[in-house]
């Protein structure tokens, strides 16, 4: 299983966080959980850096935070996007989304040059 | 959330991180328990996933970005801690901070207000001062009406405006009173931008020979006499005998080198000077017209004055024009001084800093185990550095504080010491300019004294700071120390010599024979009553009934009239030549001419030399008589007995007149300033023989004098009594003692000497101080050598002559650094005091020997502890 997870590249961390508050207030131990779930468990959050992460992005007011009940009735720290948040998440999933491709492509070539 | 809240929620902030780290853990711990791990298996997993809670919080605190705050706080609280240990050390820094701040920003406080800010007029910028400029006698003030009426209408790049001083009694309303008074032409409010309190300027037509009488009145006058009611505009003042009409109040604080009550127009002046384009008694300001340089302006009125030397070259030629900006032209006798007090005054402050320095750089050294341990654990080199900084920069701050406060309370009192006034005084506040130069100089203070130790935060060599720490010291920081003490000592030699200077050339100067007698005589301006100024045999009748009345009073010995007093303002220059032929232009010799009663000489106790002074008989109808100083007879005539022989005196009419004695010179110019002034003979005339157009205003500037018997201030109430005349519109004004023209004649010499007194004491002071600091430091450090030295056989005395001869060392180095600094201000002190003396070897010398005693006391108390070591102790202590 160890071979199958991958090293988050340098700053996608951010990027990540963003993605998964977008759909509602979360706290970060599910934040955790829910990348690992949705990459079927090939991204596995550093947890050390998971909190320094939502601090900053907290402070530099891409994220909001409340305190609130959970399910099991304990409070917890809840993050939100905010609407400065939201557009970074669009610029940044979009420039994402052009690498990946290009990268995809420049890969595509190497193979396509061999034949 | 800003950084501000969220430094200020701290505590909260760190609960709540706590609270979301242990839901996280517990969280964790829940779902592994759930997959089947036991409790403990759970929590352990759970921790090591996360990391070391730590370094995930500090990690999280370095994320919220107030982290330098939050140090700054924790280095401010370090920092207060460790004064409270030593509070007799803060509380000396803080007080010779407090001082040298304090004393810099009183100087920076006035030169702020008096040189740097623009006078207080719209486009201050733009007016100027119009000087003449003889290519002979260099520059003067004056201007002749002619000539001005004549640059003011050719010029297209200036608008000028003149005045002249004047001054009469105010008769009513109100009981009578002399006062000072100055002749406007009507353009001069205008030309400075001033707008009247209330009413209006003069009009044009108002200033011309002939027009109705109207004048301005200044704003203390009117509160003092119209209550400072608007209905005031357009009541009568009856001034100098005559009515005038009030059209205008001056704003609160006009002046015109200096303060005036009744401003009239100049134009219709009567004054027969007026027509004379020789007498050259006006002042002219003038605004430059828009886009025009002061350059321009100057090339304008350099060719106006050109044509006026050609189209009158009997009273024009060689003469020209000289613009100046106007603040110049006000500070221009207080610049260097204030320069002057400010640089010493810096100076102390600087070595206040070098001594705190010192005093920090001993306790660093001291403290390199304390640092290198810290750096051995971890600390970063930028924060220890930072830390140390942040204590001296609290330290720099406080004193700054300190010395802001110490300012605001002093400003005030050292104005009013200031000797004759200074300039634009009223305006000197401390603002925020000033507040921002006293905190940049004690930041700047704070980073000096810090920075040294800073840069000694050991980055290398740990171990052997670790093992040495504090027990030994490097080269290298006892020569920084030396350093110190030496720059130290060179510093506090500079203001030594300059204070000795100043000293010695105030010694000299009051040792000077004034050239007359000063003790018991009064002298006192008097103004006529103005009904008697329009007959001239009245004029004549009311002069010698003063005389006669003051000389009648108990206590007075003899009484006289003067137009001019020595070392008072107000002069009279006239032409003079020995042979009737006029000489080439720009060789007539002048002389300060003094018109005079026949006991002038008795009251002043001036020696008569040769022949006689005036009598009742030298008088109106008799042959004209002068008699001269001892200067003009050698000047004139090559020797002294030169009764009989004749002089020349175009201002006195065609015929020459008569020389009938020769008495001592008179330092009229002040005991400082007269053996370099340009004019060294004098004369007398008989104000008896004064002709009768010139009576009228002669009779406005005359003065008594008396000598008495008993202290002269005593009969000035008496006197005041007896001279007020039948009409009770007679005054006595601007009352002195000879003996106090004297000494205030020395007053800028007197201040200058008594500050540089003290700045240089307080200099030697922090220079012994810091020297003894050093000298006890190293000399304990030297303990087991010296320990080591005596049981080799060296004796006390050889001991106390080691540690004496080094802390003599420098202040041998000291004085060899400071010797071409100390030539330099030297130098500028010439430049700046008048009758300053250069130099001398002897005042080096004492001062030498003083900084040298000094020394050897401040290093005295190290030597005798040293050589008083038991060899025995501290070789068993290494």
């Amino acid at each position: 299983m160890a071979e199958l997870k991958s090293n988050l590249p340098q700053g996608t961390l951010d990027l990540l966080i963003l993605k998964a508050v977008a759909f509602d207030p979360v706290h970060g131990y599910a934040i955790a959980q829910r990348l690992e779930q949705v990459s079927r468990g090939v991204v596995q959050v550093p947890e050390g850096s998971l909190y320094p992460a939502l601090h900053r992005l907290e402070n530099r007011g891409l994220l909001a935070a409340d305190w609130k009940k959970t399910d099991t009735g304990r409070e917890a720290k809840f993050y939100r996007l905010t609407r400065k948040g939201r557009k970074q998440l669009e610029a940044e999933a979009a420039g994402w989304q052009r690498l990946t491709e290009a990268i995809g492509l420049i890969l595509g070539m190497a193979d396509g040059g061999a034949q | 959330m800003n950084w501000w809240s969220r430094l200020w929620r701290r505590k909260r902030m760190e609960e709540q991180l706590e609270k979301e780290l242990r839901f996280h853990l517990d969280q964790h711990a829940g779902d592994l328990m759930e997959h089947g791990h036991s409790v403990a298996e759970a929590q352990r997993e759970a921790r090591l996933a996360l990391g070391g809670p730590e370094q995930v919080k500090e990690k999280c605190r370095d994320a919220r970005g107030t982290r330098w705050a939050e140090e700054l706080i924790q280095d401010t609280r370090y920092a207060l801690r460790s004064f409270r240990q030593r509070p007799g050390f803060v509380a000396v820094t803080l007080l010779v901070l407090a001082l040298g701040i304090g004393a810099t920003t009183v100087m920076f406080a006035v030169i702020n207000s008096v040189l740097l800010k623009p006078l207080p007029f719209p486009e201050p910028d733009r007016i100027v001062v119009v000087h003449g400029f003889d290519e002979h006698f260099g520059e003067f003030w004056g201007f002749s009406y002619p000539d001005f009426l004549d640059v003011s209408h050719a010029s297209r790049s200036l608008a000028l405006a003149a005045w002249t001083y004047g001054g009469g009694t105010i008769s009513a309303p109100g009981k009578p009173e002399y006062v000072d008074g100055r002749l406007i032409s009507a353009e001069l409010f205008a030309t400075l931008g001033v707008v009247p309190e209330c009413g209006r300027a003069f009009r044009r037509d108002e200033d011309r020979p002939g027009a109705a009488p109207v004048a301005m009145i200044s704003y203390a006058l009117w509160q003092r006499r119209f209550a400072g009611e608007r209905s005031a505009v357009g009541k009568r003042l009856i001034y100098d005998g005559k009515t005038y009409v009030i059209t205008g109040v001056a704003p609160a604080g006009f002046q015109l080198s200096g303060e005036a009550d009744v401003f009239t127009p100049l134009g219709r002046s009567t004054d027969l000077r007026m027509q004379n384009r020789g007498a050259r008694f006006i002042q002219v300001v003038a605004r430059l017209a828009r886009g025009i340089t002061l350059t321009q302006a100057q090339a304008e009125v350099t060719l106006i004055s050109r044509h006026l030397a050609r189209q009158y070259p009997a009273s024009n030629a060689g003469l020209s024009l000289r613009l100046h900006p106007l603040l110049q032209d006000v500070v221009k006798d207080v610049r260097g001084t204030l320069w002057l007090l400010l640089s010493a005054v810096g100076v102390v402050l600087l070595i206040a800093c070098v001594n705190i320095a010192g005093l920090f750089l001993t306790r660093a050294i001291s403290r390199e185990r304390e640092l290198a341990m810290r750096v051995a654990l971890g600390a970063g080199r930028g924060r220890l550095v930072r830390q140390c900084i942040t204590e001296s920069g609290v330290l720099g701050l406080c004193g700054g504080l300190l010395g802001i406060f110490a300012a605001a309370v002093s400003v005030r009192p050292f104005i009013t010491f200031w000797p004759h006034g200074l300039p634009r005084a009223d305006e000197i506040h401390i603002d925020w300019r000033v507040l921002c130069f006293a905190a940049g100089v004690s930041v700047l203070c704070g980073l000096f004294f810090g920075l040294t130790p800073a840069l000694r935060v050991p980055m290398h060599g740990l171990e052997q700071a670790l093992r040495a720490g504090g027990r030994t010291i490097s080269g290298r920081s006892q020569r920084m120390q030396a350093a110190f003490v030496v720059s130290e000592i060179t510093l506090a030699f500079v203001l030594l010599i300059a204070a000795g200077m100043l000293v010695h050339t105030l010694l000299a100067l009051s040792v000077l024979n004034p050239g007359f007698n000063a003790h018991n005589v009064l002298t006192g301006r008097f103004a006529l009553s103005p009904k008697t100024l329009a007959n001239p045999s009245a004029i004549r009748a009311a002069w010698q009934d003063v005389l006669d009345r003051a000389r009648r009073l108990p206590g007075v010995e003899f009484a006289a009239l003067a137009d001019i007093i020595p070392m008072r303002e107000g002069e009279n220059v006239l032409m003079y030549r020995a042979t009737p032929n006029p000489l080439p232009p720009y060789q007539e010799p002048f002389a300060l001419a003094s018109s005079v009663s026949p006991d002038y000489l008795k009251v002043m106790g001036i020696p008569l030399l040769e022949g006689r002074f005036f009598t009742e008989f030298d008088r109106e109808g008799t042959a004209p008589v002068v008699v001269i100083d001892e200067n003009l007879a050698q000047h004139a005539f090559g020797q002294r007995a030169v009764v009989g022989k004749r002089l020349w005196i175009p201002d006195m009419g065609p015929a020459p007149v008569q020389i009938v004695g020769v008495v001592g010179h008179v330092r009229h110019w002040g005991l400082a300033g007269d053996d370099q002034s340009r004019v060294h003979d004098q004369m007398y005339y008989p104000f008896a023989q004064v002709p009768v157009p010139l009576l009228h205003f002669f009779s406005s500037v005359m003065s008594i004098t008396l000598r008495t018997r008993t202290s002269p201030l005593s009969i000035v109430e008496p006197l005041q009594r007896e001279l007020r005349g039948a009409s009770g519109d007679q005054a006595l004004y601007e009352v002195r003692s000879m003996e106090r023209l004297v000494s205030a004649s020395l007053d800028q010499q007197r201040f200058l000497s008594l500050l540089f007194g003290i700045f240089a004491a307080l200099a030697l002071l922090l220079a012994c101080v810091g020297l003894y600091g050093v000298i006890a430091y190293l000399t304990a450090q030297r303990t087991s050598e010296f320990g080591v030295r005596m049981a080799i056989g060296a004796s006390v005395r050889d001991i106390m002559r080691l540690v004496l001869w080094h802390s003599l060392k420098m202040a041998i180095a000291g004085v060899a650094a400071g010797i071409v600094a100390a030539l330099a201000a030297g130098r500028m002190l010439q430049h700046v005091v008048e009758g300053m003396r250069p130099v001398n070897v002897e005042t080096v010398a004492v001062m030498i020997a003083l900084l040298m005693t000094s020394a050897l006391l401040a290093s005295f108390v190290p030597a005798r502890r040293a050589s008083l070591i038991d060899p025995a102790t501290t070789l068993r202590q290494e």
